[in-house]
């Protein structure tokens, strides 16, 4: 099965042939769904205790890229976040600084000022949600983001080139929105709401990592249901066959819909026994979340002083 | 830092275990005739559980007596609406005392907690729910227009699903209108005493359940008992064997549901990942101490090596240990004569040239354990992809054409069980009609439910227990009358 998804190096020719892709994504062994999901919920029966807790909390914490991608956003909302990123428990110094900030491309100057080099800025482009806007759009978006000093873009692929079969477009899409982010990282956003089967989200993962994506990502955050267990379970087995294959080790972003804290422990025993350790930390492993920060600095407040102290305890953004 | 769990153990103070445990015979606790009594251990730790008494020949005749009484006087003239109220109490009860018997099966047993508690006591509950649903409804089960009991059943279970066990016996025997006396495996008897208690809380009338502690001697008198209608035994071939020469030549009625050599038969089509964890689902559940346990695992030759890396680094992630500590995968195995058989089979498969590989983990210093094993240079002629090793050991074979691995997976006397991993529906189908087993899953492993039959071909046995099918087991289908 192996060396049957084994893909030509992608470094040869930008352009690449539709039916050469077809052949090799639809050769990539298929997805039981009742079993993945079965997997996926037996993992999530561990329990994660004391010290184990504390380290996963603060793991988590480092994973975050605390975001914010609505239409109101402003200036004042964006420093705010900033504040918030960088000190997420005012109270204790010990507490690490999120991942990353994550904004619309417009207020990345804004989120780059404030935080300066302290966190990583990463900035949504080319026509974020949906995808829908010429080629020339989305690379001037992405590059507008990296000029203003975004150090990571969050790209969608084109999910309609996708489920029409039209796996070159979304391939060459990756490999030019990849140029144009130039030094800044690149995670490719499946919107794997949207392509609803399993296999689909095999395929769009494989299409992502060969194309050069840093990062696969499930969701814009937009769509329900955004990440799930599964989907994220089957997007790891997709870097560790990658990883296995290429030498190559692509990150993961689960994204969208992770509120609590149990929610964030399950998905690093998810990373923990089917990735491993290489995969623990944030330059491999992210959550694109809002209100599951605060949740983990009231269980982390918590764990350190034995008793709640409730949502009046942790700064709302 | 990597990601260790800390302990995480569910508490056992929600069980309270008697120091020893008399007879539950009409429907009360009694004193054995002979006085004697017989430890029941934690097979994690070897701490002494409790004593628990050995029947002899006259408690065997009062069991029978009872069960016999509680038949004619009550239990035959019952409608099948007021039998399925006390069924469905015990079910709802089972239900509301689930953590308890989780935690009490795994310390008697030695299985994970996670599986008693995620997988045995919700099964447990179920089948009692099932059947007790069909007690009003024999007319329509497809035995004629009023079908009758069979009058006592004697029931022998194994130790792997103590509780279980005693579901699949217990609830379709009284949902049939058949009173009872159960014998279980003599290092579990502690659930099937708490069940006991169950009936007891449900008001059961006294004598429609019996429960009798023994080793294979009690056994043996229960079911060759002149007074018994109905056998059903599960545990191994060895003793089906001398239960069926038993009661030959006599009114009684028999299921057995004996051993197995599954196999598991991966395409190179297979949906890769989820057939990785069937293959672990499949032999290392339970420890392996699973009568369809997929204990022979059948690559296509073109996946083999690719699948078997697959299978190890898998492997490598099970967490064996305490069997109370909720994120264990692999607990003890049941007893120290179980141990020496599986470590009996596993030195001779390595005698006999295959190539035995376990991950590196810590085994505990008391108690009875064994690794995860997987051998591989395995052909049939092996030992070890005969005989039933019931330990969490796969033997590893592989096949080039389907035709083979039909070939292959029937060449055993054993038929309980069978797997298909391909994402072939057409083969599927056509797979399964080939497989001298009684269960065949596809796409999936160890997958129980009340409303599906389960039994063998072969040296597996006779007779189904679960679904419309089960009934037939514990009514007069032969003779209406």
């Amino acid at each position: 099965m192996a060396d049957q998804m084994r893909f030509t190096n992608k470094e040869s020719d930008a352009t690449v042939d539709n039916s050469t892709l077809t052949s090799l994504l639809h050769g990539l062994p298929g997805v039981d769904q009742v079993g993945l999901e079965g997997r996926a919920a037996t993992l999530a029966t561990r329990s994660i205790k004391k010290d184990s807790k504390i380290w996963a909390i603060d793991t988590a914490i480092s994973m975050v890229d605390l975001t914010t991608l609505e239409g109101m956003d402003t200036d004042g909302k964006v420093r705010a976040l900033c504040a918030k990123a960088l000190h997420p428990d005012p109270t204790d110094p010990t507490c690490p600084a999120v991942a990353a900030v994550c904004v619309y491309g417009d207020l990345v100057a804004t989120t780059r000022a404030c935080v300066k080099d302290r966190v990583h800025v990463a900035a949504v482009a080319t026509a974020f949600p949906s995808g829908r806007a010429s080629m020339d759009v989305k690379l001037m978006d992405t590059k507008q983001a990296v000029a203003d000093g975004a150090d990571e873009i969050d790209m969608v692929i084109d999910r309609g080139a996708f489920l029409a079969g039209n796996y070159a477009k979304v391939f060459e899409e990756i490999v030019a929105v990849k140029e144009a982010c130039g030094d800044a990282h690149l995670k490719v956003i499946l919107e794997t709401g949207e392509l609803k089967t399993y296999d689909n989200v095999r395929r769009a993962s494989w299409l992502a990592m060969q194309a050069g994506a840093d990062f696969i990502k499930t969701s814009t955050g937009k769509v329900s249901p955004a990440a799930t267990l599964p989907v994220t379970l089957l997007m790891l087995e997709a870097v560790r066959d990658f990883a296995d294959q290429t030498g190559t080790r692509i990150g993961v972003k689960a994204a969208g819909g992770i509120k609590t804290s149990k929610d964030a422990i399950r998905y690093l025993v998810m990373v923990n026994e089917t990735v491993g350790e290489d995969w623990l930390n944030p330059d491999m492993f992210r959550f694109g979340a809002s209100t599951l920060l605060n949740d983990l600095l009231m269980q982390r407040q918590r764990m350190r002083d034995g008793h709640y102290s409730g949502p009046d305890y942790v700064t709302i953004d | 830092m990597p990601f260790d769990y800390a302990p995480a153990p569910e508490s056992r103070s929600i069980v309270d275990i008697e120091s020893n445990y008399g007879l539950f015979i009409g429907g009360s606790f009694s004193e054995p005739t002979s006085g004697e009594f017989f430890k029941t251990i934690n097979p994690a730790t070897e701490e002494v559980l409790s004593e628990v008494a050995e029947a002899g020949q006259a408690d065997v005749d009062a069991a029978v007596a009872a069960a016999r009484r509680a038949y004619d006087k009550t239990w035959s003239k019952m409608s099948g609406k007021d039998r399925a109220k006390y069924i469905f109490r015990i079910a709802r009860l089972i239900q509301e005392r689930s953590r308890e018997l989780a935690v009490l099966e795994t310390l008697d047993n030695g299985k994970p907690i996670r599986e008693s508690r995620d997988v045995d006591l919700p099964l447990v509950a179920a089948h009692f729910f099932y059947h007790a649903g069909w007690a009003d409804k024999l007319e329509f089960a497809g035995y004629g227009p009023d079908p009758k009991s069979l009058g006592v059943a004697a029931q022998v279970i194994p130790w792997n699903f103590p509780l279980l066990m005693l579901a699949w016996k217990v609830a379709p025997a009284l949902a049939c209108g058949n009173t009872v006396v159960l014998k279980p495996a003599e290092t579990t008897p502690l659930t099937a005493l708490a069940f006991a208690d169950i009936c007891q809380q449900a008001g059961l009338p006294p004598g429609v359940v019996n429960i009798i502690t023994g080793a294979g001697e009690t056994g043996r008198m229960l079911v060759e008992h002149p007074d018994v209608d109905k056998v059903a035994f599960t545990g191994s071939t060895e003793v089906g064997k001398a239960i069926q020469r038993a009661v030959a030549g006599t009114k009684k009625k028999l299921t057995l549901e004996l051993g197995g050599k599954a196999a598991n038969i991966v395409f190179d089509d297979a949906p890769i990942d989820q057939a990785i964890e069937g293959i672990v689902n499949g032999i290392y559940f339970n420890q392996g101490h699973v009568c369809c346990a997929g204990s022979r695992l059948l690559l296509q030759e073109s996946v083999a090596d690719e699948a078997l890396a697959s299978l190890k680094r898998r492997l490598t992630t099970l967490r064996l240990g305490d069997p109370l500590d909720k994120n264990t995968d692999i607990g003890a195995i049941n007893s120290s004569m179980q141990l020496s058989k599986i470590e009996e089979l596993t030195a001779s498969g390595e005698a006999e040239g295959a190539e035995r590989w376990s991950p590196t983990c810590p085994i505990p210093d008391k108690g009875f354990w064994f690794p995860p094993t997987v051998f591989t240079n395995v052909t049939q002629a092996h030992r070890i992809a005969r005989e039933e090793i019931f330990g969490p050991v796969l033997s590893v074979l592989t096949f080039r054409t389907p035709e083979e691995a039909v070939a292959k997976a029937n060449n055993t006397p054993f038929g309980l069980s069978a797997g298909i991993w391909t994402e072939k529906g057409s083969r599927i189908l056509w797979m399964a009609n080939q497989m001298r087993a009684g269960i065949v899953w596809a796409n999936t492993f160890n997958r129980f439910d009340p409303t599906s039959p389960f039994g063998g071909f072969k040296e597996s046995g006779f007779g189904r227990e679960g679904g419309v099918q089960g009934l037939g087991a514990y009514l007069n289908v032969e003779d209406p009358s």
